[in-house]
């Protein structure tokens, strides 16, 4: 009796850990979403910009464009436009751009966006000083908004020959809508749930 | 515990009927059970697989009338069904539960209520599956359920079925695992060190660590689709300020350990049964223990090769193809012992050895095309082609079903006391072997060609081959409904079996009860004295 107890009590305790780790697992697989967010932000990966609170001024020869995109969530009745050309600007250099949106609804709406460069790899050396992205946006119906980014491309970008023959980085931004999730019928649960911009 | 299972033994209790089955608590019941799961989803995956290449067979609509949805629907069911109710349920519920407890001298399973729960779990799940093509459109979405196809996509119910679906199957996997893992840690015979057990059991043993680890993962990311689908959360939409490569992420790192869990068991059936038909000891017992355990944890560490097209870094790339080539190294160890095990045997070629040489030839060829695939830059070029889909159905469709159906003809007599007949077996085994290289080999050269996988149709140029591949798969199902009549044939006309048909190479414990084996065996622990293990 003593042996089958004490076989009983070890299959607990093995089948106990195991139920742990299964647990563990599922925990980690939550974990990723803030941790793949974090480590975008630290490595650049997957385009993710950086945020730095000046530039260090113009340093160098090297001359690259920025394009810009813009991309909207199709649950937001707004207008959103790139400034209007490319600008080609010397590596280090601070520069500001202006992003027009206007809302065509017939409702006070706020949004925000998501942004990410390309080639996905240079995210490491673009860095914003300031961006409508970290801040949400709220227009009233027909309102139209100028809104600014500061930035520029790190000169370190010069020290790393991956990027030598790099002429051409692509800005892009997705707008979309913050307060219609808020609006639906479990409002804390869900605003909780929509994950904070990248910054 | 013990003790009750003692009284019931003395008395030679076995419930009938139903109850026998509905609610067993015992390892032969339940295994067989899964077996007959796996043998029909097996036929249902099996029809799948054929419609397509009727489809597929000439340029322009088919029999599917060309609609893309339905093919797609048609494709995913096929992964799913294959992956979870075929291959997973007949190897590890199935083999795994009839084999483990009388290979290590065990009575039962350490949980054997849970087993029963793990079994009743599959039906439920099977059933969400099954029924998910009909409710609207289908779930046309891949077996990787990749976002934003299945977020903003597949609007109707159908992909939430096939979620819940994957979660009963999880579950159910999961709580296998936990009773593999405690069954082999806990009830081995006297003698039987971890280093003497049977290399099936360790090739079920590190199976299980595998689910227990990459399951819960799929379950979050399955979950987190489910609230984006229904909820409003935003973990996968772009436009929301999620990242829809983070599902991938989470996808294969689920999905890389589980091509490992489909074949682990594969290599451990062969591992035993080349060593009986070429009556001497494996070669490198412990290379091929660790050789399992080193695919297991590298394993791990490779998922993003399935993703190179996603946007990577070309150093995360170089990384993913180093590890990923790595993985050759210990696999390489296996394919060489199995060849060194048969060198200089007195080999003789019943049918298990068939498939077991068959298994190696053909594993073979798939994992040299999954070394190629492993090159980024190649992949960029074969990324979601047929020669994807013959790489892995080279390694799959060949390699895990191969193993199956040599660890079908091995232990058949085991389990129903009766054994098939040696030259319908040949014959099942070279329909099959002509069958599944007719309808894949050509895929290589479709994938080369540039081919897309997913897709109804396809441009005249690349008729030929496809209409070969559609006549291979006529071939193996014609080979599947020979082999409907070979297990009924030995079920019903099969000869008596003896306790050890294959003579002493045969030197696991399971040779060593009657055949078929009796409803409880081992109620007194056997002694193992030395090397008596497994090999």
């Amino acid at each position: 009796m003593t042996a089958s107890s004490s076989l009983a009590s070890r299959h607990t305790t093995t089948a106990l850990i195991c139920a742990a780790v299964a647990l563990g697992m599922v925990g980690a697989a939550y974990a990723a979403v803030p941790l793949y967010r974090l480590f975008c932000q630290v490595t650049g990966y997957g385009g993710t910009t950086q945020v730095r609170a000046e530039a260090p001024g113009a340093i160098g020869e090297r001359m690259m464009t920025v394009r810009f995109n813009t991309d909207i969530s199709s649950n937001l009745p707004w207008s959103f436009e790139p400034p209007p050309a490319p600008v080609t600007i010397r590596v280090g250099a601070e520069t500001l751009v202006a992003f027009k949106a206007t809302n065509r609804s017939k409702r006070t709406m706020t949004a925000t966006a998501t942004f990410n460069v390309t080639p996905d790899n240079v995210g490491i050396y673009f860095s914003k000083i300031q961006c409508f992205c970290f801040t949400e946006q709220v227009l009233n119906p027909g309102e139209s908004v100028e809104m600014p980014v500061v930035f520029f491309i790190d000169p370190e970008i010069l020290q790393d020959r991956h990027f030598d023959p790099l002429k051409t980085v692509t800005l892009s931004y997705t707008l979309y809508p913050v307060e219609d999730l808020a609006k639906k019928k479990r409002p804390v649960k869900l605003a909780a749930a929509v994950p904070k911009p990248i910054q | 515990m013990t003790a009750q299972a003692h009284a019931h033994g003395d008395h030679d209790h076995s419930p009938t009927g139903w109850r026998r089955y509905v609610y067993s608590t015992n390892h032969k019941d339940i295994g067989t059970m899964y077996i007959v799961f796996g043998l029909v989803a097996g036929i249902a995956g099996g029809i799948l697989s054929m419609i397509m290449r009727m489809e597929l067979e000439h340029p322009g609509p088919g029999i599917l009338g060309g609609d893309d949805q339905l093919f797609n629907v048609f494709v995913s069911a096929h992964g799913l069904v294959m992956v979870f109710f075929m291959v997973m349920p007949t190897f590890i519920g199935g083999f795994g539960n009839w084999m483990i407890p009388l290979m290590i001298g065990a009575p039962d399973m350490a949980f054997p209520r849970m087993n029963n729960v793990s079994f009743w779990l599959l039906i439920p799940s099977a059933i969400l599956l099954y029924t998910s093509p009909f409710v609207g459109d289908g779930a046309g979405t891949g077996w990787t359920v990749y976002a934003p196809l299945s977020t903003s996509g597949h609007p109707g119910p159908a992909v939430d079925m096939v979620i819940f679906a994957l979660h009963l199957a999880g579950a159910s996997s999961i709580l296998g695992a936990i009773n593999f893992i405690t069954t082999i840690f806990n009830m081995r015979a006297p003698g039987m060190t971890l280093h003497k057990m049977p290399l099936f059991v360790w090739s079920l043993l590190v199976t299980a660590f595998l689910l227990l680890l990459s399951l819960p993962v799929l379950a979050g990311a399955i979950t987190m689709l489910l609230t984006d689908r229904n909820f409003g959360t935003a973990f996968f939409d772009a436009t929301k300020g999620g990242d829809p490569v983070l599902y991938q992420h989470l996808f294969w790192f689920f999905g890389h350990p589980e091509v490992y869990i489909l074949i682990l068991p594969a290599f451990g059936v062969i591992s035993m049964i080349i060593p009986t038909f070429c009556r001497k000891p494996i070669f490198g017992y412990l290379g091929m223990v660790y050789a399992m355990v080193a695919i297991g944890v590298i394993g791990f560490v490779v998922w993003a090769h399935h993703m190179y097209t996603a946007g990577m870094p070309i150093d995360a790339r170089a990384y993913f193809i180093a590890a990923t080539m790595v993985i050759a190294v210990p696999t390489g160890i296996k394919i060489f012992s199995w060849v060194a095990t048969m060198w200089g045997g007195s080999s003789e070629f019943k049918t298990p050895m068939l498939w077991s040489i068959g298994l190696i030839f053909l594993f073979t060829i798939g994992g040299v095309t999954g070394v190629v695939l492993a090159n980024a830059g190649i992949d960029y070029s074969l990324h979601d082609t047929y020669y994807v889909v013959a790489h892995f159905h080279y390694v799959l469709s060949m390699g895990a079903l191969f193993g199956i159906f040599a660890g079908f003809y091995y232990w058949i007599g085991k389990m129903c006391g009766r054994q098939y007949n040696e030259t319908y077996g040949k014959i099942h085994f070279w329909l099959t072997f002509v069958g599944v290289n007719v309808t894949f080999f050509p895929q290589h050269f479709l994938g080369v060609a540039g081919m897309p996988r997913r897709i109804a149709d396809y441009p005249d140029a690349f008729a030929g081959w496809n209409l070969v591949s559609s006549y291979g798969s006529y071939i193996s199902g014609v080979a599947a409904l020979w082999f409907l009549f070979v297990l009924f044939h030995t079920l019903t006309r099969g000869e008596k079996c003896a306790a050890n048909p294959w003579g002493e190479g045969a030197s696991s414990l399971e040779w060593t009860v009657p055949s078929p084996a009796p409803f409880h065996t081992f109620e007194h622990q056997p002694t193992i004295r030395s090397a008596a293990g497994g090999h």
